[in-house]
């Protein structure tokens, strides 16, 4: 199922806002981990876990190795879920 | 599948109650936030959860004053720091606070030989090696013999810290093979070093006084690829996926409850559709499902053997039951496929009472505490009663197909134990001798509060086409509620609908966990002088207790005045099977008249004097799709 990049922010907000228990998030595409508090390492990984338990997707490692920031982040979520 | 906590309610407004418990003092929050432990949660809620109760760690600690905290101490090769809000909230789960120590990874011997190590510091009560299998048996070299040695000489030191107890996770089967299915005889194999340690660490483990948390056998269940991501590994060094660590949080929160005491003690089953397919009051001996030849039979012959091992190594067996007692005990004494006999019941409470109530009888009379039972009911009514009543009893979410019964009590661990004692075998005889001795005795419970929030409807129409079948299928078959036990074929109840002279029902309960499909049919023969005589009025039991009977007769007299009736008639007539109706009109306030010929009795109400009878139900009047009927609702 194909889905719009509002969609896919939407619901990555949606992901950010629970996991960071913060419901101010707004992301956009220059967001990175030195925007919010508590993304660390080990929370860089719970994203990467619930995102591809949400969208149904799985990232290889290489991609991950790349990722730059949420924009980075949305576009690989949109190619995968084209594929 | 133990891939999610598949025993445990889902809450589908998990956030909300969430919400609302933070803003509650946190002492006043203790029994919600172990309700939204005991649900169904995820990765993410429970993080959040474990936030929660580590912003209010003191609070918390204190909360759980049933049961000493536990001081656990990792040890580990690898990445665990994801796996420790989940073995925290496991550990919550079941009411024992965890104060957690992370070792720096691969630091094993360095930390328990240094005296002034952060473990030492820490004062561990609980130390747990969670060693991964590239560590133990991926590299060169590598032996089963020398991997088990090296854990024995940790686990040695270990146990020098005073009170200490330890816990071996087993290896995590993720090493590839080099041959296939006798990958075993291939020494060199890491996958062979690998199957050999965990076949060798039972004994070692015995001999040691250790305790095994068994991830091999349990990510063997879900499939080791749910458990193992080679993507994560390699990036973060987590042998176990994040996505599984409420799965292994709540496997060790097992253990660590079980190391303080707390642990359930007696499995309570319901019996109807849970102990055998079928009614037994309804279908009587010959009609329940049980035994071979039938695929749901077997299914439940399967619950009746598990729950007898359960018993053979311990674990007291109850009853409870909506049912007459004569017709419950039937199948235990008499039906030939009967795994389960009444001397494997320790106490066993058939009856029309709610069953929060049976379930306080249930403990007093085996001096048990509730929190010490599990109760298995296929009836979502029953396990949210008690899930709201009781929040302490253990209420596993039985599947709707019986043949996942079985699965969802296991994979629950609710009877974990870590030794056999001779205690143990002899448990049920001596339960039962005590419940002999016992008197039942009457307790109450808020069963108001309860039906109040039940947000019950009762949906009410004529008879009509659509209903016909079951209408039909309710007169012929039911047996207990059934005040006349008068059988008609569908011609004749069709021949009902078509004629003014008969004023007919049917009824179906809808409460905020579902539909519970058509429970009750009227008829009633406008007679002259004004007079209804009710013809038949039969209700599934499964309703009982819900005050559909009350709300049934508002209905009745309702429709009556607006007949111009004056005068409701009852009749009861007795069988061997509907001894629960015998009162029923005189409950409901009818007069009773004249005597009693052969126990039938007749029953007569003044329309004019009748007060409605307060309720929690809402009536509404409208057709409903019965069609959905011909497959029961669970």
């Amino acid at each position: 199922m194909r889905l719009t990049t509002e969609e896919i922010y939407s619901q990555l907000t949606e992901i950010f806002r629970d996991i960071f228990d913060d419901e101010s998030i707004v992301l956009t595409p220059e967001t990175t981990a030195a925007d919010i508090d508590d993304w660390d390492s080990f929370n860089h990984i719970n994203l990467l876990v619930a995102t591809e338990q949400r969208f149904g997707i799985k990232f290889k490692t290489a991609e991950l190795e790349d990722l730059k920031n949420v924009g980075h982040l949305v576009q690989l979520i949109s190619t995968k879920k084209r594929a | 599948m133990l891939r999610d906590l598949s025993w445990l309610p889902l809450k589908t407004d998990w956030n909300a109650h969430f919400q609302a418990a933070k803003q509650k003092p946190f002492a006043e929050a203790t029994a919600d936030l172990l309700a939204l432990a005991n649900s169904r949660i995820d990765l993410i809620g429970t993080q959040k959860l474990d936030k929660y109760l580590q912003q209010n760690a003191d609070a918390a600690r204190d909360s759980l004053s049933s049961a000493r905290p536990v001081r656990l101490a990792i040890l580990s090769s690898c990445t665990t720091t994801h796996l420790i809000p989940s073995i925290r909230v496991g550990a919550f789960r079941r009411g024992v606070w965890a104060d957690i120590y992370e070792a720096p990874y691969s630091m094993m011997t360095q930390e328990l030989a240094n005296p002034a190590s952060g473990l030492h510091q820490f004062k561990p009560d609980v130390v747990l090696f969670s060693l991964d299998a590239n560590y133990v048996a991926g590299s060169a070299g590598a032996t089963a013999q020398s991997a088990i040695d090296d854990m024995r000489r940790l686990w040695k030191m270990a146990k020098e810290i005073p009170g200490c107890t330890v816990i071996q996770q087993t290896l995590l089967p993720v090493l590839p093979r080099v041959a296939g299915s006798n990958e075993h005889r291939f020494f060199n194999s890491p996958n062979a070093i690998l199957s050999a340690v965990n076949s060798a660490l039972r004994s070692a483990a015995e001999e040691d006084g250790v305790h095994l948390l068994a991830i091999d056998e349990y990510s063997s269940r879900a499939g080791v690829a749910a458990w193992h991501d080679p993507t994560l590994w390699l990036r973060a060094k987590q042998e176990i996926h994040p996505g599984i660590a409420h799965i292994y949080g709540d496997l060790l929160g097992r253990l660590l409850a079980t190391l303080r005491g707390k642990s359930y003690k007696c499995l309570v089953l319901d019996l109807d559709n849970t102990v055998w397919g079928g009614v037994i009051g309804d279908d009587g001996l010959d009609g329940i499902v049980l035994g071979q030849g039938n695929a749901v039979g077997e299914a439940h012959v399967a619950l009746q053997r598990y729950a007898k091992r359960l018993a053979e190594r311990g674990i007291i067996l109850a009853v409870c039951s909506k049912n007459d007692e004569a017709n419950a005990r039937l199948p235990f004494e008499r039906h030939p496929d009967m795994v389960l006999r009444s001397g494997d019941i320790a106490c066993f409470i058939a009856n029309w009472q709610d069953k929060a109530t049976n379930l306080r009888t249930i403990a007093k009379t085996l001096n048990i505490g509730l929190d010490s039972l599990v109760f298995a009911d296929d009836n979502p009514f029953e396990r949210n009663l008690i899930r709201q009543e009781l929040p302490m009893v253990a209420v596993p979410e039985l599947p709707e197909d019986a043949a996942l019964y079985v699965d969802a009590i296991s994979d629950g661990g609710f009877f974990e134990a870590l030794t056999l004692t001779s205690e143990d075998l002899a448990r049920t005889q001596q339960y039962q001798a005590n419940a002999e001795r016992e008197r039942m005795k009457d307790t109450t419970t808020d069963l108001a509060g309860y039906l109040g929030s039940l947000q019950m409807e009762l949906h009410w129409s004529p008879f009509d086409s659509v209903g016909l079948s079951r209408i039909t299928q309710l007169i012929n078959k039911s047996n207990q509620f059934n005040l006349t036990t008068r059988r008609y074929t569908e011609a004749e109840v069709a021949a009902m609908m078509d004629n003014p002279g008969y004023l007919t029902l049917q009824l179906r309960l809808t409460d905020r966990f579902g539909d519970n499909g058509m429970i009750a049919v009227i008829i009633g023969r406008v007679q002259p002088g004004a007079t209804l005589d009710l013809d038949t009025w039969l209700m599934s039991c499964r309703v009982l207790g819900r005050q559909v009977e009350e709300a049934t007769l508002n209905l009745i007299v309702a429709c009556a005045q607006s007949l111009d009736i004056r005068h409701v008639r009852g009749t009861y007539l007795p069988t061997a099977k509907n001894g629960m109706v015998k009162d029923h009109y005189g409950r409901l306030g009818f007069q009773q008249v004249s005597g009693e010929v052969d126990g039938n009795s007749r029953w007569l109400l003044e329309v004019g004097e009748y007060a409605p009878a307060t309720t929690f139900i809402k009536t509404v009047e409208g057709a409903i799709d019965y069609r959905r009927d011909l497959q029961p609702a669970n």
